[in-house]
């Protein structure tokens, strides 16, 4: 290990960081946490949420993505990046079908855990309500696109770990959305296991197991008793079996 | 001066007989890469992609199909939706909206009976929308079957229709109907100094690589496509790589407003190509691409004929003698409608093949880019400037323009003015200048730069084109006092909506929440929420979004409500808050089912 560790000031704190380690990572490592969606520390960060914008040198600037930088100074907790957080997850919110009283995941979704996390009153915008039929084709997979937030975590899962290709995006704009690798578009149609890791890593109610629902009551979920900043953050680091997957 | 290029019409025009997908991946040496050329060539030679064409090519490419469909899905003129034999899709530019789009597209609707968007029931025309051709200084436009046809008028609209009915094949329609026109109205250093083809490539070789490049340094000259960023340090930072360097040529003008590029490549296509090798001759590139934007095939023909003579004349190719020998060539990339893929990192997705999604940077692509290999993509213009340069020298160039923003720029010129056209200016000329040389009157606003650019009002059309006031990649859009703003800012905030490519969160959904926000603003059903929103969104946009569509999509919403807030404020009703729908018309199939239609059966709408 070499004399001399890199640090940057994170919120008026010093943080070390290894080369190569992105603004993110490194406060991860340091029990900080930064509200996130689309990073998932088993993948390469792609920064397509949004949600980890900090402020470096008077830009925003994806944490996720952004390499650490000796000396930088880094912004997170103002109220102008809250703002802009907030904003997102109203956006994510806005553009496609959530309802979360009737969802199977709620309590365990990161969606509505970072919306409560930032002080989320409302979706604000007028919604958007995609037409987004979900497939019901597999014996034991249910996908329900209404909740899709485009993070591509299962894309990535299926691609990189699974060597499958299950899970693929297609179409732009606000028509993005997600499909699987089969002719008649229908999951069934694919070759995608339950042991595979694109099963595991949504973050919010897309890809569910059938024959599972409310398996864990509601008000016993993930980020039913602690906020998502304790349950993936600070806790997580001083105990790592209570890390989200 | 107007001059007439027929270039290739004909040619596009034939397509592409039927063909087996086989026989077409073979014909693209079953290359990943070529996966956008291959389903282009496909929708050509049958005008659809259907799931099973998905399969067979993802197949033959050894590609997973997901991700065949994925790439097929993102482009504009590849994409799934019905599609009918003629396919004729207008352009929305509001250049072309401006000059009576919408009358004529009706007409052409009216003629088969069809709505927009559908097809006739004897599957033989559909009638769409697109995003800005490239002719604005001869529109309004249209695409058939990918062939545009400029200069609309009832009587075209009127052919056109006759020749549907009769079902004529594209390549038998009059060739009367195609032209385009180069509208040069004013050549400088640029477009006034000739060239001899090999000139400046031995002027660089007698020299060596070196000065050369410092010669190109010594005159400043800035990227000419939007991001002025130095050209001699980006071909500096490429020459310094290790690695098979790669040159690109970005012809992908698709900044609505824009078509300078179109003009340099159809009249000044050896002075472009010049440039081209010369800049992979200082980079040390053996290999280059075209990247030509889908809107321009008619050009492709030209464009071969022309690297064909360089070839034979022994510019181009494994032994270009003015260079010493030294080896570069390059192939055409054309391009399936998307906006973004005019942005560096994103054409070097589609350059292989995939989803035109903007990279996250760094690494640039001067070190990592096309296949992980150092690629310098360059403009078109500053591609052309770049040989004139090398063989007169950086004072040359200095001798027009400011001391910051060094030599001439091409302004694409368009809307309300006498003259539209290609006007070549020094660096530094003031927008009003610009607006008396064209022959406009009674201006009302001016987007310099396009949709990214900046909106003007009347009170600013002393500032001046250059770095360090109004920059501008080239497009100069002009609306005369009988224009609404608001109806401009709308088209623009669709134009986005439609390009934005979705990787993140705040242009997605940002772009789309605009556009129809200011749909209800022209329609009148705005309200001061929506006035509030408008300015919050495009913050929201300019701050975090990933690249720079984002970073300038709320460049027109920002302008208008600082430059023309009055116009918000007579279009947003008093209401803080209007029902989405209305409540009384929602009720009608149940009134219908019921028979009924007394006065309870109706619900008043509540106001606030």
């Amino acid at each position: 290990m070499s004399a001399h560790t890199s640090t940057f000031t994170f919120d008026g704190r010093e943080v070390p960081f290894e080369p190569g380690q992105s603004i993110l990572q490194a406060a991860a490592a340091a029990a900080i946490y930064i509200p996130h969606l689309c990073y998932h520390r088993d993948f390469k960060p792609h920064g397509s949420c949004r949600v980890c914008v900090v402020k470096v040198k008077g830009h925003m600037v994806a944490g996720c993505t952004t390499p650490a930088s000796e000396g930088d100074i880094v912004e997170s907790d103002t109220p102008e990046i809250a703002d802009i957080r907030r904003n997102l997850v109203q956006f994510l919110f806005t553009e496609g079908n959530h309802f979360c009283p009737s969802c199977e995941q709620s309590g365990a979704c990161k969606l509505q855990a970072v919306g409560y996390e930032l002080g989320m009153l409302s979706p604000h915008y007028s919604p958007i309500y995609p037409d987004r039929p979900i497939d019901a084709s597999h014996p034991d997979v249910l996908l329900d696109f209404n909740r899709c937030i485009l993070c591509e975590l299962c894309v990535r899962a299926s691609g990189e770990v699974d060597g499958k290709f299950v899970f693929a995006l297609a179409g732009r704009g606000i028509t993005k959305h997600l499909i699987v690798n089969s002719e008649s578009g229908r999951l069934v149609d694919t070759d995608l296991a339950l042991t595979d890791k694109a099963m595991d890593v949504c973050p919010v109610g897309v890809i569910l197991h059938k024959r599972r629902g409310f398996a864990v009551p509601i008000g016993q979920r993930r980020y039913d008793q602690r906020p998502i900043s304790e349950v993936d953050g600070a806790l997580a680091q001083a105990d790592p079996k209570r890390r989200a997957p | 001066m107007v001059s007439d290029t027929r270039v290739g019409c004909t040619g596009l025009r034939g397509g592409m007989t039927t063909t087996t997908i086989d026989e077409l991946l073979g014909r693209h040496g079953r290359d990943p890469t070529r996966l956008i050329q291959i389903l282009r060539d496909l929708v050509l030679a049958q005008n659809r992609i259907t799931p099973g064409d998905l399969t067979a090519i993802a197949a033959g490419l050894e590609l997973p199909r997901a991700r065949v469909q994925g790439v097929a899905e993102f482009y504009a003129f590849l994409g799934s939706g019905p599609r009918g034999r003629y396919h004729v899709l207008f352009s929305d530019n509001i250049t072309d909206v401006m000059a009576g789009s919408g009358a004529l597209r009706q007409r052409l609707l009216d003629a088969f009976d069809l709505k927009l968007g559908a097809v006739t029931p004897d599957g033989r025309l559909s009638v769409g929308l697109t995003s800005c051709t490239g002719l604005c200084d001869q529109g309004p436009a249209l695409l058939v079957n990918w062939v545009p046809i400029p200069r609309l008028t009832p009587a075209r609209i009127g052919a056109i229709s006759a020749l549907i009915r009769a079902e004529v094949p594209l390549a038998e329609w009059p060739e009367n109907l195609f032209p385009i026109h180069a509208h040069i109205e004013r050549r400088d250093l640029l477009l006034a100094t000739p060239l001899v083809p090999g000139q400046a490539l031995a002027t660089a070789f007698a020299v060596g690589p070196d000065a050369a490049l410092a010669t190109l340094a010594a005159s400043d000259l800035r990227g000419r496509g939007g991001a002025a960023f130095p050209a001699a340090q980006k071909l500096a930072a490429c020459r310094a790589t290790e690695g098979a360097r790669v040159i690109v040529m970005n012809a992908d003008e698709g900044e609505p407003g824009t078509f300078k590029d179109r003009v340099l490549l159809s009249e000044y296509a050896d002075l472009v190509l010049e440039g081209m090798t010369l800049a992979a001759f200082l980079v040390g590139a053996h290999e280059g691409f075209i990247y030509l934007r889908g809107e321009y095939p008619f050009l492709i023909p030209h464009l071969e004929a022309v690297l064909a003579e360089r070839r034979r004349q022994g510019l181009l190719g494994p032994h270009i003698a003015p260079l010493g020998g030294y080896a570069f060539d390059l192939q055409i990339h054309v391009g399936a409608g998307a906006y973004v893929c005019g942005e560096e990192s994103a054409l070097i997705e589609a350059l292989e093949g995939k989803r035109g999604i903007p990279r996250n940077r760094p690494p640039y692509p001067v070190t990592h880019g096309y296949l992980g290999r150092p690629t310098a993509v360059n403009n078109v213009e500053t591609l052309a400037a770049l040989s004139l340069i090398v063989q007169h020298g950086a004072a040359w160039w200095r001798s027009r323009g400011t001391p910051r923003s060094t030599g001439t720029k091409l302004h694409s010129v368009s809307g309300d003015v006498a003259r539209p056209g290609v006007y070549e200016l020094p660096l530094g000329t003031s927008v009003q200048e610009i607006l008396d040389l064209a022959g406009a009157t009674h201006t009302h606003a001016v987007q310099v730069g396009g949709p990214s650019g900046t909106l003007l009002a009347a009170n600013e059309f002393h500032r001046r084109v250059a770095f360090e006031d109004l920059p501008s990649a080239g497009a100069l859009m002009v609306f005369d006092s009988s224009r609404d703003i608001l109806q401009i800012v709308s088209n623009f905030a669709r134009f986005f909506a439609h390009e934005s490519c979705g990787f993140c969160t705040p242009c997605r959904v940002g772009t789309t929440l605009v556009a129809q926000m200011m749909d209800r603003l022209t329609t009148d059903r705005g309200t001061r929420r929506d006035v509030k929103d408008l300015a919050r969104v495009a913050h929201l946009m300019r701050t975090s979004s990933q690249c720079g569509l984002g970073h300038t999509a709320g460049n027109p919403i920002r302008d208008a409500l600082e430059k023309f807030r009055p116009a918000f404020a007579q279009v947003a009703s008093l209401h803080e808050f209007l029902p989405m729908f209305d409540l009384d018309a929602s009720l009608a199939p149940a009134r219908e089912v019921t028979g009924r239609e007394d006065d309870e059966a109706h619900l008043g709408q509540e106001g606030p």
